[in-house]
C-alpha cells in the first residue's frame, strides 16, 4: 500500500470531525441482563468440556481401563498364585478379595482421569484459550471452581458405573472361588463407590495441578510423580518414618477410600477420604492463589 | 472509554511499559502504534486485566476491568488470534464465551455471519488459516456488543478483502459511537483507519495526536517549478506557509495545497511547468519518530553486505 499524502483525501465514510459526531449513548452499557454469574461460568465450562474430542476420548479410556483390567483380573484369578505372590504392599487393598480384583484398573484409570483434569486446565494455557476465558471472567476464581465442579462429578459418576460394571463382569470369573462376592454383600457397593469418589477427586487434583503449573507436560509429570512414584521413593525413608507417614501419602490415603477391608497399616475409608481430599484442597488452594496473583 | 494513567509494567529490571497515559474516546478509532516490542500488547493485556500493572492504573468505562459485572459488554478484545483451543469448533468456542454472560445463541450466529465464518463455523479452529483465526478473534470481540472494541494487530494475516472488511467494520463501529482501539506497527495502514494516534516506543509515549496533525507535521508539501520563482514566492507567502527552493526554478511549498498554488499562479499570470504534491511518507515520519526507541534494530543493508 503506497503511502501518500492524506491531506485532502477523503477517506470513505470517515467523519472529518470526530468530536462532533459521537452518539453519547454507548450501545452496550445499559444491558445489565447479561451478567457473569457463577452458574453461567459453570454452564460455559460444561460446554467447553463436552465440545472437545479429547475429553470424550480420555474419559472413555479411563472407564475402559477400569472395566477391562477389573474383569480380566477376576477371570485370571487363581488362589495359588496369590499365595506365592508375597505379602501385599502397604496400603494396598489386598489382592485377595473380589472387590480388590474388580478395582485392579483404578491405578491406570486414575492416570487417565488425572490427565483429563490436566487437559481441562493446563490445556487452556498451552493453547492460549485461557486469555479468552479470563477476559470473559476477569474475576478468575469462578473458572477454577467451575472446572473442578464440572469434571469432579462427571468422573465420579462414570467411574462408579465403570467400577460396578467391572465387578459385575468379573463376578462370573470368580464363580466357585472362596473369595467370590456379590454386589449386595457388605461393603461392596461402598468400596466400588469409593473408587468413583477417589477418581472424581483425582480429576479435580489434575485440574488443580494444571492451573498451578500451567503446563500440560509439567502437570502430568507431577500427577504421575505424586500418584505412582512418590510411594516407591518414600520407601527409601527410615522404616519408622515410613510406617508413620506412608498412610498419609495421597495415593495410599486414596486407596484406603475404596479398600474393602481396612488393613492395619492403612487409614480407614473415612480418614483416607479426608486425607486425600485434604491434599486435593491444598493443591486447589495453591492453584487459586497462582491464578489470582500472577499474570496470564 | 479507556483511560490509562501512568501505566507502568516491569519484568525484573526491564521496563516494558513506562508511565504511559492516554485516552481512547468513544466515536473515534484510536490507532495504537509502535515498533515491535514497544509494549503495545502488554498495555492491551493490562487493559483487560490479564496482566496487572506494576504502577499506575487503567480503567474501562470508568472502572477497572475486573469490577464490571458484564465485561464482554464493556470491551471486546482480540489479543492474539490464537487465544482459542484448536480442538474446538469456532461455533463452540463462541458459545463457551457466550455462556459466561448468558448471551443467546442468536447473537453467536450473528457474529459468525458478520465475520464471514458461516461455512466454517463447525470446523475445528486448529484447521483455520491465520486470516480465519483473525476473523474468529474479531467475531469473539464483537460477541458482547461491546461499547469498546480493542484489537491487537487485527489485519495481520488478512487478505486485501479482509483488510478492507476490517477497515469498514471499525469505521462503522466508531460511527455508531463506540470507542475503537487497534494496535499496529504499520503507520500507513493505521492512518487509513484511525482518527487518533497514540504512538509508543520502548513503552513510552512518543506522540498523542490526530492523524491529520501527524500528517501535517510530517511535512511533504508541493513541488512547484516556475520561470518566476521570486515572484511566486512572494505571492504564496503567508503566516503558515514555508517555502524552500532546491534549484533556481523550483520551490517546495508547505502549507498550501496544489490547487491553491495553481489558482494563485493563474490569477497573477505566473507560468508553471510543474505542480506536484509530494508524497508524504507517513511511514518515514513514523520511523523518524521511533528510530531511537526501536527494540530490535536491524543493521543497515550495506553493513550486512560488508559483513558477509
Amino acid at each position: 500500500m503506497p503511502t501518500t499524502a492524506l491531506r485532502g483525501v477523503q477517506r470513505p465514510g470517515k467523519n472529518p470531525n470526530p468530536s462532533a459526531a459521537p452518539d453519547p449513548r454507548t450501545p452496550a452499557t445499559h444491558r445489565t441482563t447479561h451478567k457473569v454469574t457463577g452458574i453461567r461460568v459453570l454452564r460455559s465450562e460444561w460446554a467447553k468440556f463436552w465440545s472437545l474430542r479429547s475429553s470424550w476420548i480420555t474419559l472413555c479410556v479411563a472407564v475402559f481401563l477400569l472395566i477391562v483390567f477389573g474383569a480380566v483380573a477376576s477371570y485370571t484369578y487363581s488362589p495359588d498364585a496369590v499365595a506365592t505372590a508375597g505379602p501385599p504392599g502397604p496400603g494396598s487393598s489386598g489382592d485377595s478379595d473380589a472387590v480388590g480384583l474388580a478395582l485392579t484398573g483404578v491405578t491406570f484409570a486414575s492416570l487417565a482421569i488425572g490427565v483429563l483434569g490436566v487437559l481441562l486446565s493446563a490445556g487452556e494455557y498451552s493453547t492460549g484459550m485461557i486469555r479468552s476465558t479470563l477476559a470473559a471472567v476477569p474475576r478468575r476464581l469462578p473458572v477454577l471452581w467451575s472446572k473442578a465442579a464440572v469434571i469432579g462429578p462427571i468422573a465420579l459418576i462414570l467411574t462408579t458405573v465403570g467400577a460396578v460394571a467391572a465387578f459385575q463382569l468379573g463376578t462370573p470369573g470368580l464363580d466357585g472361588e472362596k473369595i467370590a462376592l456379590s454386589l449386595g454383600d457388605d461393603g461392596v457397593l461402598r468400596s466400588l463407590a469409593g473408587a468413583g469418589v477417589y477418581l472424581g477427586l483425582v480429576a479435580v487434583f489434575g485440574v488443580a495441578l494444571g492451573v498451578l503449573l500451567r503446563s500440560s507436560a509439567g502437570a502430568i509429570a507431577a500427577l504421575v510423580g505424586v500418584l505412582l512414584i512418590l510411594p516407591g521413593l518414600a520407601s527409601l525413608l527410615p522404616d519408622s518414618w515410613y510406617d508413620t507417614l506412608s498412610p498419609y501419602f495421597p495415593s495410599n490415603a486414596g486407596s484406603a477410600i475404596y479398600a474393602l477391608h481396612e488393613s492395619s497399616d492403612a487409614l480407614s475409608p473415612g480418614a483416607g477420604l479426608a486425607v486425600f481430599a485434604g491434599w486435593v484442597a491444598l493443591t486447589l488452594a495453591g492453584a487459586a492463589f497462582r491464578l489470582v496473583r500472577t499474570d496470564v | 472509554m479507556i483511560e490509562a494513567r501512568e501505566l507502568t509494567k516491569r519484568y525484573g529490571d526491564k521496563t516494558v511499559v513506562d508511565n504511559l497515559s492516554f485516552t481512547v474516546k468513544p466515536g473515534e478509532v484510536t490507532g495504537f502504534l509502535g515498533p515491535n516490542g514497544a509494549g503495545k500488547s502488554t498495555t492491551m493485556r493490562m487493559i483487560v486485566g490479564l496482566d496487572s500493572p506494576t504502577k499506575g492504573s487503567v480503567t474501562v468505562n470508568g472502572r477497572s476491568y475486573a469490577k464490571h459485572a458484564a465485561p464482554l459488554h464493556e470491551i471486546g478484545t482480540l489479543l492474539e488470534a490464537k487465544s482459542v483451543h484448536p480442538g474446538r469448533s469456532a461455533f463452540h468456542h463462541l458459545m463457551a464465551l457466550a455462556y459466561t454472560h448468558g448471551i443467546p445463541r442468536r447473537r453467536v450466529d450473528e457474529v459468525i455471519e458478520l465475520a464471514g465464518l458461516t461455512s466454517v463455523a463447525g470446523k475445528r479452529v486448529g484447521a483455520f488459516s491465520l486470516g480465519m483465526g483473525q476473523r474468529l478473534g474479531i467475531a469473539s470481540a464483537l460477541l458482547g456488543d461491546p461499547a469498546i472494541v480493542m484489537l491487537d494487530e487485527p489485519v495481520n494475516g488478512l487478505d486485501p478483502e479482509g483488510v478492507l472488511w476490517v477497515r469498514n467494520l471499525l469505521r462503522g463501529l466508531a460511527d455508531e459511537g463506540r470507542a475503537v482501539m487497534l494496535s499496529s506497527h504499520l503507520m500507513s495502514e493505521t492512518a487509513l483507519i484511525a482518527d487518533h494516534l497514540v504512538i509508543v516506543g520502548r513503552g513510552r509515549l512518543l506522540a498523542d495526536t490526530t492523524v491529520e496533525d501527524f500528517t501535517r507535521e510530517a511535512g511533504g508539501g508541493v513541488k512547484v517549478s516556475t520561470t518566476e520563482p521570486m515572484r511566486l514566492r512572494s505571492l504564496l507567502a503567508g503566516p503558515e506557509v514555508t517555502i524552500s527552493s532546491s534549484s533556481a526554478e523550483e520551490l517546495l511549498v508547505a502549507g498550501r495545497d496544489a490547487r491553491e498554488i495553481g489558482a494563485i499562479a493563474a490569477q497573477h499570470g505566473v507560468p508553471l511547468y510543474e505542480l506536484t504534491p509530494q508524497a508524504v511518507s507517513l511511514e518515514a515520519a513514523f520511523m523518524d519518530l521511533t528510530r531511537d526507541v526501536v527494540e530490535y534494530q536491524s543493521a543497515p543493508a550495506d553493513t550486512v553486505r560488508k559483513a558477509a
